[in-house]
């Protein structure tokens, strides 16, 4: 029985399709995220799965049991707001207490729920202080106090981490993983952040215009994506895609990419990531993903042993970020980022040997954008 | 997490929650539904029957003969209507023109960093506080000639100061414009003194940095902002205008003869007094019409730059 | 127009002498009507006959306070006009209590719950703020009549109240559509229900708006005229009505201090009212007409 079933859901505002046949299931415990960019309908998504929109049609299970016309309180789920959402008028302990309060959770038992809530966040000090009082990280623990005060069966998380500052943001994230690790609670993530994403999830839906692209593990949205989109969208800096034409036949074959004022590069697609695909495609235009780790400086000393295809190419901008080098490099009709290794002394404008690991490269169909192998 | 407190409550409430899911979502217009009521009824409805009335012979009492519009053609004809709607578009011109130039000036001036802004603000407005009856009778005493400003001055040595409006038939109308200017004005003041504060600063800094003057700061840059509070302050004004009713009861009694009368006391006199109830519903139709030409336009405007914004 | 540096110029040092010249001037302007209300009231008769407005009474006496409380004649009966006051906190108390308790809840359901046609439903009820409520006077006495209600008190609120929840409404609709409705979604995953989130989470946060309701309600009632002259009796009679009864009663000699005496008394209430709480009243007044 999943913890969380959504059932072919459609939401419509007006003649607007917000919500276009999504279905998912997670497991209890799992930790979904659902990441896309502003307007993809992952908040309206999380709106309906915590009942404060009602779907067009469609079902949701929570337990096993249908809540799709059920009111929010009867759902039996928690929510963390992107803005918090505390009650000005209360103070952290009514905050925290108030939804037990509604639930007729004898006194005592609300007291030790605050005391092991704010135990666990470490917000014991700051009880007695009204939200106004708080500052944004605070207010933002206070928010997760009062989800993790009752035990719901589902957690949803609204783009908690969005208002607070780029280092509060990063330690936040560990110790919400921290949570979720120690509690084994069941969570429902909305982001935008693809990094929270690749970080926190157990399982990611990336959305786009109201469908689910893609459901999977970190690892196989990032490194397996179904499409152009979800490639592009997940990975920092994103991926490269490269226009190229497939070449040969049974046996191997070949992606040609014309770069202006350069030698056609030619680079082998690996024999053991050929699809059947790929027979028919010969002799037209598809698109080569490559992400910026997937090239690497040519170092001397393996030039025996390494992997994968040489190329040179002429640096036009070097980024350091201080864990290692980005550089822009043309390939193709447009630029490519490589990431290279801190040690690499290059500067703009000169040449530089780079190594491409096909092993890793996706292909994609250049009109349809989906993947083709 | 240790499932202590609250796992096993949800089944014992489930089939109660169920009928509160349903009241839940109809709460809110349960709650409204009176106040929809009430306005339909005493709002629509009575709009409704007055113009039902207005179509009537109706006099002392209410009769239902329908008689088409004769009572608006009668209306036409009468000179005591005309008078009265005249005054109404002399009053409503000056009253709306006057209280916007005096509230903006004392905006702009008191928006110079006037220490004692408070205090002088307080003192501007606190005329609103009052019942326009309330000012109605201090203005008459005034404005009385034997007793009032005229006397003061002629005490003065100013012999031949003659301050007599209130009880001259042409002037009457004007002595109306003074006390409503008394009371608004203050208002239309904090308004605009509302909006100067809602403009941000930068623009006026970079139109100082422009190298323009503060006068012609105020004109070309900051009153151009102002335009939504002028807007909201003329319809308001327009309003009080053709509402008014005490004021002109309690100041001049629409005299001396009917010389100062406004329709809202022209229909006062006729439905209640003079037993002209068609008559009155007639002159009550024409002043809603005035105000919805006002207001159509108005809402018309607000609901096309809130689509936009 | 602050943080901007000026040059001290002798030019610019008349400019703000003229400057706060104009202001005094408009200050005495706007002051005038109640000082020479406040100085005749206290003034006995003689004194008023033979002196000028801006004259200080020689021997202030209460004595016209006394009678337009207790004695002046207003009409056919010679009471004062101290019946009346009390008549007219007998029909403000209930109206303005009732008015803005439906009023804050018709803005919570307007904003917080909106369900199909709800801005119809606002729409619909804000037209009764625009109306003149002469369009309404006759069909009102025929309804009061009907209702048993007519000339008495109880009428007179209904009245107030069915004109007034319009603004009252718009008020608190203005207010809570600021409010965000995330606080709403949470409080109803806390399991709290439509009476509950307006008790525990939204009424806590009203004081501002309350203020400015009550405070216009109190006015405007206080000082109707036009209702109370058209639906009360003689014993039901607000304080406007009153006031404009005695200074119209033309039995032997005008008593200009009483009549003043009786302004103050009827205006009293409402300056008050705008002296301890006018901040409230004029933030509230202007963000609402601002937005619109």
């Amino acid at each position: 029985m999943s913890a969380l079933e959504i059932r072919n859901v459609c939401k419509d505002f007006g003649n607007e399709q917000v919500l276009k046949d999504v279905s998912l299931a997670i497991d209890s415990g799992e930790f979904l995220i659902l990441v896309g960019p502003s307007g993809c309908g992952k908040s309206t998504l999380m709106n309906a799965i915590a009942g404060l929109e009602p779907v067009t049609s469609g079902e949701i299970l929570i337990a096993g049991e249908a809540v799709t016309w059920k009111t929010p309180a009867e759902r039996d789920i928690a929510m963390v707001f992107q803005s918090y959402a505390l009650y000005p008028s209360m103070t952290v302990r009514g905050n925290i207490s108030f939804g037990l309060e509604m639930r007729k959770v004898p006194r005592a038992e609300r007291e030790a729920a605050v005391e092991r809530v704010a135990d666990l966040l470490q917000i014991s000090h700051l009880l007695e202080r009204k939200p106004a009082q708080l500052s944004g990280g605070q207010r933002q623990r206070v928010a997760m106090g009062r989800a993790l005060a009752r035990e719901p069966k589902v957690y949803l998380f609204d783009e908690p981490l969005s208002n607070l500052d780029a280092k509060l943001r990063v330690d936040m994230r560990t110790e919400i993983k921290k949570l979720h690790q120690r509690l084994g609670t069941t969570i429902v993530y909305v982001t935008h952040d693809q990094i929270e994403a690749m970080t926190l999830a157990d399982c990611i839906a990336v959305m786009r215009d109201g469908r689910i692209l893609q459901l999977g593990t970190p690892d196989e949205v990032y490194n397996d994506p179904v499409d152009i989109f979800v490639a592009g969208f997940m990975g920092s800096p994103s991926m490269n895609f490269i226009a190229a034409t497939l070449e040969g036949g049974e046996g191997g074959y070949r992606l040609r990419i014309v770069t202006p004022d350069e030698e056609d590069l030619v680079l082998p697609w690996p024999v053991s990531r050929e699809t059947p695909d790929l027979a028919r495609r010969v002799g037209q235009q598809v698109v080569l993903g490559l992400r910026p780790e997937h090239f690497s400086e040519e170092d001397l000393r393996l030039t025996d042993q390494a992997e994968g295809t040489l190329l040179e190419a002429r640096v036009t901008v070097a980024e350091p970020t201080g864990a290692d080098i980005l550089l822009r490099l043309p390939l193709g009709a447009g630029e490519v980022t490589a990431r290279v290794g801190p040690k690499c002394r290059v500067a703009a404008g000169e040449r530089l040997a780079l190594r491409v690991d096909m092993g890793r490269a996706v292909l994609f169909d250049s009109e349809t954008e989906r993947r083709l192998a | 997490m240790t499932h202590s407190t609250s796992v096993a409550r949800p089944a014992r409430a489930a089939a109660r929650r169920s009928s509160a899911g349903h009241l839940q979502a109809w709460l809110p217009r349960l709650v409204l539904a009176p106040s929809v009521a009430v306005s339909l009824f005493f709002v629509y409805g009575f709009m409704l029957w007055t113009f039902i009335l207005s179509l009537t012979n109706s006099r002392m009492l209410p009769s239902y003969d329908l008689v088409g519009f004769a009572q608006y053609a009668r209306l036409m004809t009468n000179d005591r209507w005309w008078v009265a709607s005249t005054n109404l578009v002399v009053f409503g011109a000056l009253f709306v023109g006057i209280c916007l130039v005096v509230g903006a000036l004392l905006a702009i001036l008191l928006d110079q960093r006037i220490r004692q802004e408070g205090a002088l603000r307080t003192l501007y407005l606190y005329p609103m506080a009052l019942s326009f009856i309330v000012t109605g009778v201090v203005w008459k005493w005034l404005l009385n000639p034997g007793l009032g400003i005229q006397a003061m001055v002629r005490s003065w040595g100013f012999e031949g100061f003659t301050f007599d409006w209130l009880v001259n038939p042409d002037m009457a109308v004007y002595t109306l414009v003074i006390a409503a200017v008394w009371q608004a004005s203050g208002f239309v003041m904090a308004l605009f003194l509302a909006g100067l504060r809602g403009i941000d600063d930068s623009i006026i800094k970079a139109a100082q940095l422009d190298g323009a003057s503060l006068p012609r700061i105020y004109w070309r840059v900051v009153l151009p902002c102002l335009r939504p509070v002028v807007f909201s302050a003329v319809m308001i004004l327009s309003h009080i205008a053709i509402k008014s009713f005490d004021l002109v009861v309690a100041l001049t009694g629409g005299g001396p003869g009917y010389a100062s009368d406004l329709p809202a006391t022209f229909m006062y006199a006729h439905a209640f007094t003079r037993a002209q109830i068609g008559l009155g519903s007639a002159s009550a139709m024409l002043m809603l019409g005035g105000v919805l030409a006002i207001l159509i336009p108005y809402l018309y405007s607000e609901l096309r730059s809130r689509q936009h914004g | 127009m602050d943080n901007v540096i000026r040059r001290r110029t002798p030019a610019a040092r008349c400019w703000r002498l003229a400057l706060h010249a104009v202001l005094i001037l408009a200050a005495l302007f706007y002051l005038l009507p109640l000082a020479v209300m406040l100085i005749t009231s206290v003034k006995p008769l003689d004194e008023i006959t033979a002196g000028t407005l801006l004259a200080l009474p020689q021997s202030p006496t209460l004595a016209p306070w006394a009678k337009a409380w207790g004695e002046a004649c207003t009409g056919m009966r010679c009471e004062g006009v101290g019946g009346y006051f009390f008549n007219s906190i007998a029909i403000v108390v209930p109206a303005v209590l009732i008015s803005t308790v439906v009023g804050a809840l018709n803005g919570y359901a307007l904003t917080k719950w909106r369900f199909k046609g709800s801005e119809l439903v606002f729409a619909l009820m804000l037209f009764g703020c625009f109306i003149p409520f002469q369009v309404v006077l006759l069909p009102m006495a025929q309804t009061l009549g009907w209702l048993g209600l007519s000339s008495s008190r109880a009428g007179l609120i209904l009245v107030h109240v069915v004109f007034g929840i319009a603004f009252t409404t718009l008020f608190f609709r203005n207010f809570y559509v600021a409010v965000p409705t995330e606080l709403v979604s949470a409080a109803k995953l806390d399991g709290a229900g439509f009476f509950r989130i307006f008790w525990r989470i939204l009424l806590p946060v009203s004081a501002p708006i309350i203020v400015v309701s009550v405070i216009w309600q109190f006015t405007q009632i206080w000082n109707d005229f036009l209702f109370g002259v058209a639906f009360s009796a003689h014993d039901t009679q607000p304080v406007t009505v009153a006031l404009n009864n005695l200074v119209n009663t033309s039995t032997g000699v005008r008593e200009y201090n009483v009549d003043m005496a009786a302004a103050m008394i009827a205006a009293l209430p409402t300056l008050v009212v705008y002296v301890l709480a006018g901040k409230y009243f004029v933030r509230g007044l202007t963000a609402g007409s601002v937005k619109g």
